[in-house]
Order: C-alpha cells, then structure tokens, then sequence
C-alpha cells in the first residue's frame, strides 16, 4: 500500500489535487472572497458615512476627510481584532478565503492572531516577537517601497 | 440613488481586488504572506504613478480598504511630508499615515493575547 504510494509521481500527485480542488471550487472561492470582501468595504463606507451624519456630527464636532478616514480605518482594525479575539474571524476566513485576508480586518487578524497563539511562550518572545510574523513583511516592505518613492519624489520635485 | 451608487462601487472594487488576491492563492503557489506583501508594494507603487488615485475616486472605501489602500496611505502620507519638511518626510511620512492602524493591532493584539484564549488550546 504505501509503495503504492511511493510511485506516485508529482504529475500524477498534481491531477488529483486538481481533480479534489476542481475548477468549480476557484470559482466558489472567488466568489466568497468577493462576497466578504465587498461587504467589509461596504461596512467601512457605511462607517465613514455614519461619522459625518448629523446626529453624531453634533456629538463629536466636525471631521475633515482625513480625520474621517483614519478613524474608519482604526474602527475596521478594531473589528478585525475583535473578531479575532472572539474566536470568529478565522470561522469568516474558512469560508471567506482571500476576502477575509485581503481588506484591513484581515490586517488586524495576522498580529492579534499569533499575538493569541504565541501566548504560552511568553510575553516578549511569543507575543512580542511573534506577532508581526505576517504584518511584519508587510510592513518592511510597505514602507521601504514608500522610502523608495519619496526618495524620487524629492529628487524629481 | 447616488447613495446606492456610491456604496455599489465600494461593493464591487472591494471585492473584485479580493478576488484577485484569491485567484493569485489559488493558481500559484504564493503564499498569502507573499501575496499580501504584493499588494501593498502595488498600492505604494499605482499611487505614486497616479493611477490609484482614479481608483479611490471612484470607489471610496472599497479601494481604500484592501491592503492596496494601505500601500496607497504610505505613498500619500510619504508625499505629503516631502511636501511639508523636505528631505526629513522620505522617512517620517509613511509610517505616520498608517500608524493609526498599526497601532491600534499592536494594542489590541496585546491584549487580545492576554485575556483571550485560541480555540485549538481550549
């Protein structure tokens, strides 16, 4: 049996991988991961709108545009770290796929989520030093791209 | 109906940028790690050409919420402090943008990380 096994080759390991993972299964991804990615983006907008309606304008003061985004985009992390910490957010992402993974919230669910995790190993170097395991790429590169086009900016300006 | 529109297009860029990012996990090998770094370099690099701009125009929070729209709040907050202090805003400008959200995962994952347990080790 496990010799059978053995002989499998990779081209044959990759047709019944593909056989498993079929066409039909991408297109239901896709279509997950647009369904939950447009709805997270909707939730910010309709956040964003509820920040400049009158009633709370009148509780907070006016907002400029910049004030309004930063605060959508604070309100969206703390949803995904919510969500996170409840336990919920890797339900989404079963069914969400890159929906969940794409917009801010799943930002916000790569550090709360090994921050979680790597808790038994301690607080610096599980929580600490694991939490940026994702984020932490993403923020090297993000911002050595951004260096990168400030550098040209200054120089071109 | 504008009102409609308007929440329409966040819908639609949100998710097709999503949908992207899905296809790329499921017909490469990338890892999402790997694709998620993608995205924000793109988002730095189509703002600074100008064309994310268009993007955000037109759908709001639907582009501004996908991990290009962080790309696209590093590439602003960089030109916006070369504008404001010169040579110094290269290195402040970035970062600053984008802090709000960093910080409030930092937080919050810290937290999180102390009354909060994973399921798997319940």
């Amino acid at each position: 049996m496990s010799d059978n096994l053995n002989k499998l080759t990779e081209k044959q390991y990759q047709t019944m991988s593909d056989k498993r993972s079929g066409k039909s299964n991408i297109v239901k991804n896709c279509f997950m991961a647009f369904l939950f990615g447009g709805l997270i983006c909707t939730i910010a907008q309709a956040y964003s709108d509820l920040l400049v309606c009158r009633p709370v304008k009148s509780l907070i003061g006016e907002l400029d545009e910049s004030a309004v985004g930063a605060l959508t985009v604070l309100f969206m992390v703390f949803l995904g770290a919510l969500l996170t910490a409840l336990n919920v957010y890797d339900n989404i992402g079963n069914i969400a796929g890159a929906g969940s993974i794409v917009p801010i919230t799943g930002f916000a669910n790569s550090v709360v989520s090994p921050a979680m995790e790597y808790r038994s190993e301690g607080l610096i170097l599980g929580v600490g030093a694991q939490m940026f395991q994702v984020a932490g790429p993403v923020l090297v590169y993000g911002t050595a791209s951004s260096v990168l086009v400030g550098l040209i900016y200054y120089l071109i300006k | 109906m504008d009102f409609f529109v308007k929440y329409l297009c966040a819908f639609i860029v949100g998710g097709l940028i999503c949908v992207v990012a899905q296809i790329l996990i499921d017909k490469t090998k990338l890892t999402s790690a790997r694709i998620l770094v993608l995205f924000v370099v793109c988002g730095v690099f189509l703002t600074a050409i100008g064309l994310y701009d268009y993007v955000v125009d037109f759908a709001d929070y639907g582009a501004r919420i996908p991990l290009t729209g962080f790309g696209y709040s590093l590439c602003k907050g960089v030109i916006k402090a070369v504008d404001e202090y010169g040579f110094r805003g290269i290195f402040t400008g970035g970062l600053a943008d984008v802090a709000t959200g960093v910080v409030m995962a930092v937080v919050f994952g810290l937290i999180a990380s102390i009354v909060s347990k994973p399921k798997s080790k319940k």
